[in-house]
């Protein structure tokens, strides 16, 4: 045919490119991961292997199943609503098992005042203490700590 | 259109059956973790923050977070009379131990502002990323993969809350990730587990019993930075117009 009798070169470069293209997609194959696109522009995998990282913090849950006669206690007094690794720590190791793990006995005249120390920067109606409160005493002398108020209990 | 008596008849036991289903309500509790049935979110509660830096702490115990580098952090707020457009805000070590004591002779407001990445439906950071790295899921939470991020920071900048930053060890970007592992097992976050007060509530918006429905109703509630339409899910009861 005459239209492509000097058309050589561009058959040569059109498979040159077709060749290219082909290594391309082989390679782009290999290296693209397989769950890449699963849900988006993005490897779906990604989201599996951030779901399961280890857990630090056991949950307020698993404490109680155990612990119940502590978790009676708060829920009488003012710290009902805290769980208990707010202050105790995360304690998933403890919970996974008990025996390999005991939590620390918690200093509570450095704990407390972490809430309860007395600033004007605190919410009005939350319960603060001055420094001459306590006078260097530990807190739990005077307020067990699961259900503070003093005359719901008092000293452990 | 019109029935006829006869087709009536034949309806109405069909229509009693999925009555009966539409009563019985959707089943308590899936076995499995289904992404499409979620759409997390957070509320934060101003008025009831401490400023303990239980927060902090936690989430740096959970995640691993490197000293000196936050995923949360809490800010305390000082806006006096004179300073109502810039007040003061500092935060020291990310309030991770506390705040000095404010004297009560003090002039000004002061307020405690915790802050997180937003976990924005639009966000700028996931647009920006070139390689396909960070993403919000389906269930609403913005992720990075560490093992795609080239660690190039364009993220880092296009964040308008500072929420990210580059690891200093890993050198890639790293940021909350809502204690992902946590919520898709039935936990709440770190941080939300940690929080004396319930300051900070995790929420789903797409769980029709979740008390933020009603909590949104029923409070003056504002996202951060709400002019730039990021679609952030971090919602603040009672915010102070100077927060930024």
């Amino acid at each position: 045919m005459r239209v492509f009798k000097d058309a050589g070169h561009l058959f040569r470069f059109a498979g040159l490119f077709l060749v290219a293209f082909l290594l391309f997609l082989l390679v782009r194959g290999r290296v693209v991961p397989k769950s890449f696109g699963e849900y988006g522009h993005y490897r779906g995998n990604a989201i599996r292997d951030i779901a399961a990282l280890p857990v630090r913090f056991a949950g307020h849950q698993a404490c109680a199943t155990c612990h119940a006669d502590v978790e009676e206690v708060k829920q009488k007094g003012k710290h009902a609503g805290v769980n208990c690794e707010a202050c105790h720590g995360p304690l998933a190791k403890h919970t996974d098992d008990p025996g390999t793990l005991t939590p620390p006995k918690l200093d509570t005249a450095a704990l407390c005042v972490r809430c309860h120390a007395a600033s004007a920067a605190r919410p009005r109606n939350f319960p603060q203490i001055a420094e001459d409160h306590f006078g260097g005493v530990a807190c739990e002398t005077c307020h067990q700590p699961h259900s503070p108020a003093v005359d719901a209990g008092g000293a452990q | 259109m019109t029935i006829s008596r006869r087709h009536l008849l034949i309806m109405l036991p069909a229509a009693a059956v999925a009555w009966k289903y539409v009563l019985a309500g959707t089943p308590e509790s899936a076995p499995n973790y289904r992404k499409s049935e979620h759409w997390w979110s957070m509320l934060i509660d101003i008025p009831e923050c401490i400023g303990c830096g239980n927060c902090v702490r936690a989430c740096q115990a959970e995640n691993d977070v490197p000293d000196g580098f936050f995923r949360t952090w809490v800010e305390m707020y000082h806006v006096s009379d004179e300073n109502m457009v810039n007040p003061v805000v500092i935060s020291p070590d990310g309030g991770k131990e506390g705040f000095p004591a404010v004297a009560k002779e003090d002039e000004g407001k002061y307020f405690f502002v915790p802050k997180l990445c937003n976990h924005c439906a639009d966000s700028p950071c996931t647009q920006v990323c070139p390689v396909g790295a960070t993403f919000i899921t389906p269930d609403g939470v913005v992720l990075i993969d560490q093992t795609y991020c080239l660690g190039c920071a364009y993220c880092v900048q296009a964040c308008p809350y500072g929420c990210r930053y580059i690891h200093p060890e890993k050198k890639v970007a790293d940021k909350c990730t809502l204690c992902y592992h946590r919520i898709t097992k039935g936990l709440t976050t770190a941080c939300c587990e940690s929080c004396p007060t319930g300051a900070r509530q995790l929420a789903d918006l797409k769980n029709p019993n979740d008390p933020i429905h009603e909590f949104l109703k029923t409070h003056s509630v504002q996202v951060l930075k709400p002019q730039l339409a990021t679609g952030a899910k971090v919602f603040y009861n009672a915010l102070d117009g100077s927060v930024r």
